[in-house]
């Protein structure tokens, strides 16, 4: 019973650290907004409907500034995303002109896009984007999920959190308090109003709406893998349990040889 | 190792045996008489023999794909969580498998460190050992620089610029190291290719590790020696061979738990931000695993005396054995050694509580402290408390106790009687 | 000493029970480590090409870069596809009807592999004996249906898996 009592110590300071750790990246920007995600969770998945509006919040709002150079136009038909059939995805592809090239003149020319092409970004490098931002760099968004404390929790409550600044607070020209925001201060104007984007499937575009969508879609471009990597897990796991307690019977047979050896 | 009476059993073994005797060796470690009474404790040499192979298998893997330039090295991560056929399952392993890594070297330190392991005979295994452990914070260190995020190149800087306190030589030696004037990418390149090199090395000493174990044979909870073979012995398979996998499926679970669930919890987010020279992190922090000598680093406000102290705190455990005088190996019968140990593993979990602050204020005052304590724990608690305390009686043997119905002093052995 | 435990204890259904699930999850485990190596998706992605052939005249070519290799699209004239139909069979190596290696409907445009099947150098158009290609490695001759005449190479350029998607536009692969 005493080595039982140790693991349990151990297993259960490891648990008290998994819960701990995460808070401790918690940044200024005060407690965070809390969405139930479909993704959370040993089984969570993403809500493919939200997924596709996502999306279209990320093209008709975000993509003008912030790009997501990590992914293809391909990934928005693969399993597990948005799933988009294979037409809407050649057609959103196509729907951009890509620079490419030399030709055999020495050229470069513009074409339209391909699936397997990356997604297009709004300037040619950060040095553009930064001079076009106020001198604020418009992050790519491909891993932002991932790049904040809090993660999705986090770009939710930003993108809800424009308020008021307290009072007293004197604001540069260009920037804009955020209640949750790390620092508080933030170069970007709220990027999300009532309506601003019409969504295809006729969901009422509130802000709160497109706040969730967006992140959503968001969790997905910088975790493609997740619902894969749930379910892999849940049958990695139930293996593990299986074989532990096949062999905790084996073993237990093998040394019961040696008390009666005495 | 004993010389061995094995004979192989086909012609074509005996043939190859008697070229080059791995049967022999076989034989020797099947046979191997470890003591009955090891408790899980002793597991973790195995897991960590484990954790070792998983990191090179997945390591070689990930090398396939990574490229080492400072502009490719971070979307060619990304190109293995997103492109590669398995590529974020491989990724992933490996990332949480360096913390698992350190987590069962943690346990396995602290083994020797209650039950006196690194007591003679054994001073030899205990060194090597640590020499695992430095090259083991070597490479993860420069493990952790390789996706060249912010945390990766920061980090990077922080500790290389920590040579250039090296009086006289200090910044031609950071420069050297750097290939260039600040963390680049030929800082990047070497780093690459030292980091793919010290896993082997860790390999070979590994086997001096256990072959240095096997001539005094293992320790016990007990900590008496023994006569191997005897009643008080288990050959290695099938007792401790399954006994090892057990303990290893409990160690996978949880592994699998980080890895497929949580799988950047024990990471920090600003290492998904592309390493920018021009922006520094609001806190720079390396992993979890280094904090307390990173907490130890920053207590001390002289730049010289910080890495000082940082690298004391790991070459005071080379001379371990011979800064505890005490005659009784285990802490099992050391009552008083036994509150300086927990109050040590205290010190050492507040080091590194402290180690991911900012170092102001209580922070910094409770770093000081816990760096004080670390080294007043070796230099004075050890040789005076092996000194003075009154130990428990040991039992003659392992099967004593539990045959008598407890411990009887009169089966005890005498205070001048050797271990 | 274990010898005659063994003899003494049947390999008992819990340790073959133990042993198979854990040879199970060990082949698990390989697979992803072997996958790794296959083509990823960023490489699954690029096996399809699609072209524009548009511009091309009659008697002329283009080289397009599939998959990592030259593939050539020639657009050849009535002459040369007669020429290509009168040859007898007997008289080639690598035995192949013209009408065999283009689609039916379409059999101005051959589309073929530039990979010699010699050795794999990149012939040299409108060069060789037989109004083809002309592989300069070894001296392999090719006609103007891409089948080998003369030379070395054992087997005619490779056709590759292609569709016309619309009359100006070929998918290769």
């Amino acid at each position: 019973m005493k080595k039982f009592k140790f693991k349990i110590l151990i297993l259960s300071f490891f648990l008290l650290l998994t819960s701990i750790v995460p808070s401790l990246g918690a940044g200024s920007g005060g407690d965070l907004l809390k969405v139930d995600w479909s993704f959370k969770g040993l089984t969570g998945k993403f809500d493919r409907a939200s997924l596709q509006r996502g999306f279209q919040v990320y093209k008709e709002v975000c993509s003008s500034c912030h790009s997501m150079q990590y992914l293809s136009y391909r990934n928005l038909g693969e399993s597990g995303g948005p799933e988009f059939s294979e037409q809407e995805v050649k057609a959103i592809a196509a729907s951009i002109e890509i620079e490419d090239g030399p030709d055999s003149q020495g050229e470069m020319f513009t074409r339209p896009g391909r699936p397997a092409d990356k997604f297009k970004s709004p300037y040619p490098n950060v040095n553009a984007s930064i001079a076009a931002n106020g001198g604020a760099y418009p992050p790519d968004m491909s891993v932002l999920v991932k790049a904040r404390p809090g993660g999705s929790n986090y770009i939710y409550s930003v993108l809800m959190g424009y308020e008021e600044p307290p009072a007293g607070m004197i604001l540069d020209e260009g920037v804009y308090y955020n209640k949750y925001m790390i620092g508080n201060k933030i170069k970007m104007s709220s990027p999300l109003s009532e309506d601003i984007v019409e969504y295809t499937d006729g969901t009422q575009a509130t802000i709160d709406q497109m706040a969730k969508d967006v992140t959503t879609f968001l969790t997905w471009a910088a975790e493609p893998e997740l619902e894969e990597r749930h379910r892999t897990g849940v049958k990695v796991i139930i293996y593990l349990i299986l074989l532990t307690t096949l062999v905790y019977l084996s073993m237990k047979k093998i040394w019961s040889r040696v008390d009666t050896e005495v | 190792m004993s010389d061995h009476e094995y004979k192989p059993k086909s012609k074509l073994g005996k043939w190859f045996n008697d070229r080059l005797p791995l049967l022999t060796l076989g034989a020797h470690l099947t046979d191997y008489p470890t003591p009955k009474n090891l408790n899980y404790w002793w597991t973790f040499g195995g897991i960590l023999t484990f954790c070792l192979l998983t990191q090179i298998i997945t390591g070689i893997v990930l090398a396939m794909h990574y490229v080492a330039h400072a502009d490719l090295a971070f979307a060619s991560v990304e190109h293995i969580m997103r492109d590669v056929n398995y590529g974020w399952l491989i990724r992933y392993i490996h990332s949480n498998g360096a913390s698992m890594f350190f987590l069962a070297v943690y346990i396995h330190i602290f083994r020797s460190l209650f039950y006196g392991s690194y007591k003679s005979p054994r001073e030899v295994i205990w060194i090597i050992g640590l020499m695992i452990y430095l090259l083991m914070m070597a490479a993860a260190f420069m493990g952790y620089v390789l996706p060249w995020g912010q945390m990766s190149f920061w980090g990077a800087t922080v500790i290389t610029n920590l040579f250039s306190a090296i009086p006289l030589v200090g910044d031609s030696i950071t420069t050297w190291l750097w290939g260039a004037y600040s963390v680049d990418n030929p800082t990047l390149n070497r780093f690459f290719s030292l980091h793919y090199l010290i896993p082997f090395l860790i390999l070979g000493l590994v086997v001096l590790h256990i072959w240095a174990l096997h001539v005094p044979g293992n320790n016990n909870p007990v900590g008496i020696d023994i006569k191997k073979p005897s009643k008080d012995t288990v050959p290695f398979h099938p007792y401790i061979t399954i006994k090892d996998a057990f303990a290893l499926l409990m160690f996978m679970i949880i592994f699998a738990g980080f890895v497929f669930f949580s799988p950047n919890v024990l990471g920090h987010s600003d290492n998904y931000i592309p390493a920018n020279p021009l922006v520094t992190p609001a806190h720079i922090v390396p992993e979890w695993y280094l904090l307390p000598f990173y907490a130890i680093l920053r207590s001390v406000p002289d730049k010289l005396g910080g890495v000082i102290l940082m690298f004391g705190a790991i070459f005071i455990l080379f001379v371990l054995p011979w800064l505890d005088t005490s005659k009784v190996r285990s802490a099992v019968f050391r009552p008083i050694y036994r509150q300086f140990y927990w109050i040590f593993v205290l010190d050492v979990l507040m080091l590194g509580y402290m180690g991911a602050m900012p170092a102001e204020g209580i922070y910094l005052v409770l770093a000081r402290v816990g760096t004080i304590y670390y080294f007043l724990h070796f230099i004075v608690v050890l040789p005076v408390v092996g000194l003075l305390e009154k130990t428990d009686p040991i039992p003659m043997s392992i099967s004593e106790p539990v045959l008598t119905g407890g411990a009887d002093p009169s089966l005890a052995r005498k205070d001048n009687e050797k271990i | 000493m274990s010898k005659e435990e063994k003899k003494v204890n049947r390999r008992d259904f819990l340790f073959t029970a133990s042993y198979t699930i854990g040879a199970v999850g060990l082949g698990a485990v390989v697979w992803p480590l072997v996958d790794q190596m296959n083509p990823d998706k960023a490489q699954q992605a690029l096996a399809t090409t699609e072209v524009d052939i548009s511009q091309v005249e009659p008697g002329n070519s283009i080289t397009v870069l599939w998959r990592g290799k030259p593939v050539f699209l020639k657009r050849r004239t009535q002459e040369e596809i007669s020429e290509a139909r009168a040859v007898s069979l007997t008289d080639l190596p690598d035995p192949q009807k013209d009408e065999e290696r283009v689609k039916e409907g379409k059999d101005e445009w051959l589309v073929m592999l530039g990979v010699c099947t010699h050795l794999g150098c990149v012939p040299l158009k409108d060069k060789g004996d037989f109004n083809g290609w002309f592989c300069p490695c070894h001296g392999s001759h090719y006609d103007v249906s891409g089948r080998i005449r003369k030379g070395p190479a054992p087997k005619n350029m490779e056709i590759p898996k292609f569709e016309f998607v619309d009359s100006n536009t070929i998918k290769i692969g």
